[in-house]
């Protein structure tokens, strides 16, 4: 049966962004621009030691020289850098609330609109018993405006609280890791996110600790012309267990906005960190016009034995994207995963994919990236598998397919192998399919309409990556590649 | 009383190539008829034109079923109201259970009727019997939408989401074909069984093969888009016999 591309297209033609609004709320933004006295006053805005206001200056000046990378295939007008404001707060935030009543309700409001559970979890927690319990940090525009569950955690001996807040209360160990999975001098975005970042969550779990539940973090861009650089650092302990997630959504505006974020994991020996991400950044419109430039560093770190890092990430918003979170096999059987879907639509575009860096003997990695793209959305994955020298027996399997909905949009696979050992074992498989018009009668014939059997083959299609995903966080996932590909029929 | 499907004068064309020119088709409830007919006389395209198909355009003629015009219906709308269609080359959907489907087809046909949803235990029965019945492994029900599966199982799965879809007028487009004779016998079960005063089945075949199971009440032959000889089932032994070609000279 021959396609007919037209019908399918206008099926996700009319994509709604729901987290699109706009909070009214006065802040205390810095004017815009980037030079030593806004690091400098960043730091002092945030009372920070020393210490940290060097490893900012560093950054800075290492940035300076350096030029934004265009090695992605991505295509973005030259970005102003002193046209970015690069601090914003809620003005009711200067005196930092003591706990969630003291949040603006204004804010709560916001996160409620969000749909983030923030001070009702803690009243149903314990009243509804087979809700599991998920504590959350939200961070909007650039700080932390509240930390949930804390005490519960506390008696964990699990830390989880604003980045601000853990360079105050615990400088030795922010100090002791921070910049040592991302240095200062990793890259263009990852420096200037160590010249500027302003917050951003925390996570220590010590050694032995399972966290008793899930740990989230929402972010939220609101202000015109502010970047949103946060900065989340998580550490596990030897025997420690965590699993993280993370949502993103920002208002709908016309200009593009900048988040250039740095995420450090450091999973020591037989830790496990699970990080999950729901990025939801605002696309722009169907035209291209507006929307937030994802630019963001992930990366983990398996220092310890028989470590494991697993990053799943569900990325549908950002007008641009240039991420790739990766894995550093440092242990000796390691173990890394990445479980990526990524949709592009419109005219967005994704540089995206992840590094596994195999050092330790007997690392294995697992990485499964799943593209679809629409409308005239364009989509590359890159990927990296890196097999030193004393890797005896690493291995590496990677499945990579991409799934195009409609003829003007494009799907691209960039893989990169370095091997230099020769027992290692890499194995790569990659598919582009096509949403057909034979699949959608299919369907039909059954009596399912046709959004429902788009939506019905997208999930069949992401089904790999969302069964990694957090239980309720799924569900989460799914609804929103179905808002996201929602549109009239006919 | 009025016949279940009756075609008039279907004229049918895909891009510029008319395919269907003046074909009239008469089925009653209760009757099964088998289409037959040489290769790119118009089978495959009368059963998916009657399945709601777009990209195939119905030009001229009328095509009413129960009564009624279904010109403006959509594919989804002629399934909820009975209409069944068997694939020829059944398409995959990875990663789609065929329990996840079938419960998607089942809802989705009962909602556009207006009737509620299934309750989920009385679901699962009904599909495990009819997995049963179409001597299928019930670990099938997990596994993606006809991925990986071979000729025969695909066509078997078609006879399987007939079983469960319980529609009024099935139109099997050479479920035949690509089958071995254990498994020609299964969906000829399944095809008897689905059998009823109320129900019709279309038969689209080559061969006189299923023939010997399903016993059809009426034979066509279709060729260069228009039935051009009915009789009963002493027809198709003797296309068996003879082939097409004395038909076409005719």
């Amino acid at each position: 049966m021959a396609a007919n591309p037209s019908e399918i297209e206008t099926l996700v033609q009319n994509r709604k962004y729901a987290a699109g609004f706009i909070t009214d709320i006065e802040s205390d933004s810095v004017p815009p621009g980037l030079s030593e006295d806004v690091v400098r006053l960043i730091s002092a805005r945030k009372q920070e030691p020393e210490w940290l206001l060097e490893f900012r200056l560093k950054a800075y000046r290492r940035w300076l020289t350096m030029r934004e990378p265009r090695w992605a295939h991505v295509q973005y007008p030259k970005i102003d850098y002193q046209a970015i404001s690069y601090y914003s707060a809620p003005k009711s935030m200067k005196d930092a609330p003591k706990s969630l009543d003291d949040v603006d309700p204004k804010l709560i409001e916001t996160y409620n609109k969000l749909g983030i559970p923030l001070r009702e979890q803690e009243m149903l927690a314990g009243v509804v018993p087979d809700r599991p319990q998920v504590a959350v940090d939200v961070v909007f525009d650039s700080v932390s405006v509240g930390t949930t569950f804390k005490k519960k955690l506390a008696e964990a001996g699990v830390i989880f609280c604003s980045i601000s807040e853990a360079v105050r209360e615990h400088p030795a160990l922010v100090k002791q890791y921070l910049g040592t999975v991302v240095p200062f001098a990793d890259n263009f975005y990852a420096s200037l996110n160590s010249a500027v970042f302003t917050d951003g969550s925390f996570v220590f779990v010590p050694r032995g600790v399972r966290c008793p539940m899930e740990l989230s973090t929402y972010f939220r861009i609101n202000e015109r012309n502010t970047g949103q650089f946060e900065r989340t650092l998580i550490i596990c302990e030897d025997d420690a267990h965590v699993s993280y997630l993370e949502g993103c959504t920002a208002p709908q505006r016309d200009e593009n906005q900048l988040h250039a974020a740095v995420v450090e994991l450091v999973a020591l020996d037989r830790a496990e960190i699970k990080y999950s991400t729901v990025q939801n950044w605002y696309p722009g419109d169907e035209n291209g016009v507006g929307g937030i430039y994802n630019f963001v560093t992930k990366r983990g770190d398996c220092r310890g034995v028989a470590s494991k890092i697993s990053w799943t990430q569900v990325e549908t918003g950002s007008a641009v994207t240039w991420k790739y979170p990766s894995c550093i096999l440092r242990g000796d059987d390691s173990v890394g995963e990445f479980y990526s879907v990524a949709l592009t639509h419109h005219r967005q575009q994704a540089d995206t994919g992840t590094k596994m860096i195999h050092l330790g003997r007997n690392t294995k990695s697992t990485i499964v990236s799943k593209g679809i793209s629409a409308g005239h959305g364009q989509q590359a994955y890159r990927g990296l598998v890196r097999v030193g020298e004393k890797a005896e027996g690493a291995r590496n399997h990677t499945q990579c397919d991409s799934l195009l909905i409609g003829s003007n949009c494009g799907a691209h696979t960039f893989p990169y192998t370095e091997v230099r050992n020769p027992t290692a074992i890499v194995e790569h498989e990659a598919t582009t399919s096509k949403i057909g018009e034979d699949q959608l009668f299919y369907c039909r014939s059954r009596g399912i309409g046709e959004e429902d059997a788009v939506s019905m083959i997208v999930n069949g299609f992401c089904k790999d990556v969302f069964k990694e995903l957090p239980m309720e966080f799924a569900v989460e996932a799914q609804k929103l590649l179905q808002v996201s590909l929602e549109g009239a029929v006919g | 009383m009025t016949k279940l499907l009756e075609i008039e004068n279907l004229h049918a064309r895909i891009g510029d190539n008319e395919i269907l020119k003046g074909l009239d088709l008469s089925v009653g409830a209760g009757e099964i008829h088998a289409i037959m007919g040489p290769n790119g006389a118009g089978k495959s395209t009368l059963s998916k034109v009657l399945a709601g198909a777009e990209d195939y355009v119905v030009t001229s003629g009328t095509i009413r079923y129960q009564g009624q015009d279904i010109a403006e219906q959509s594919a989804e709308q002629r399934a909820a109201h009975g209409i069944f269609m068997g694939f020829q080359y059944p398409v995959e959907i990875p990663g789609v259970s065929n329990m996840m489907f079938l419960k998607a087809a089942v809802n989705a046909q009962r909602k556009e009727r207006g009737e509620p949803e299934m309750a989920a235990n009385d679901f699962l029965a009904w599909v495990r019997h009819r997995v049963k019945q179409m001597k299928m492994d019930p670990a099938m029900l997990s596994r993606g939408v006809n991925q990986g599966f071979s000729g025969g199982e695909k066509k078997r799965n078609e006879i399987l989401q007939m079983l469960v879809l319980e529609p009024k007028l099935m139109v099997l487009d050479e479920t035949d074909s690509g089958l071995d004779i254990d498994a020609l016998k299964i969906v000829s079960d399944g095809i008897n069984a689905m059998r009823s005063p109320e129900r019709a089945t279309i038969l689209v075949t080559h061969y006189q093969r299923l023939l010997d199971y399903v016993q059809p009440d009426f034979v066509h032959v279709l060729a260069a888009g228009r039935i051009v000889k009915s009789g009963g089932p002493e027809l198709a032994r003797e296309l068996e016999e003879k082939g097409y070609g004395w038909l076409q000279a005719a």
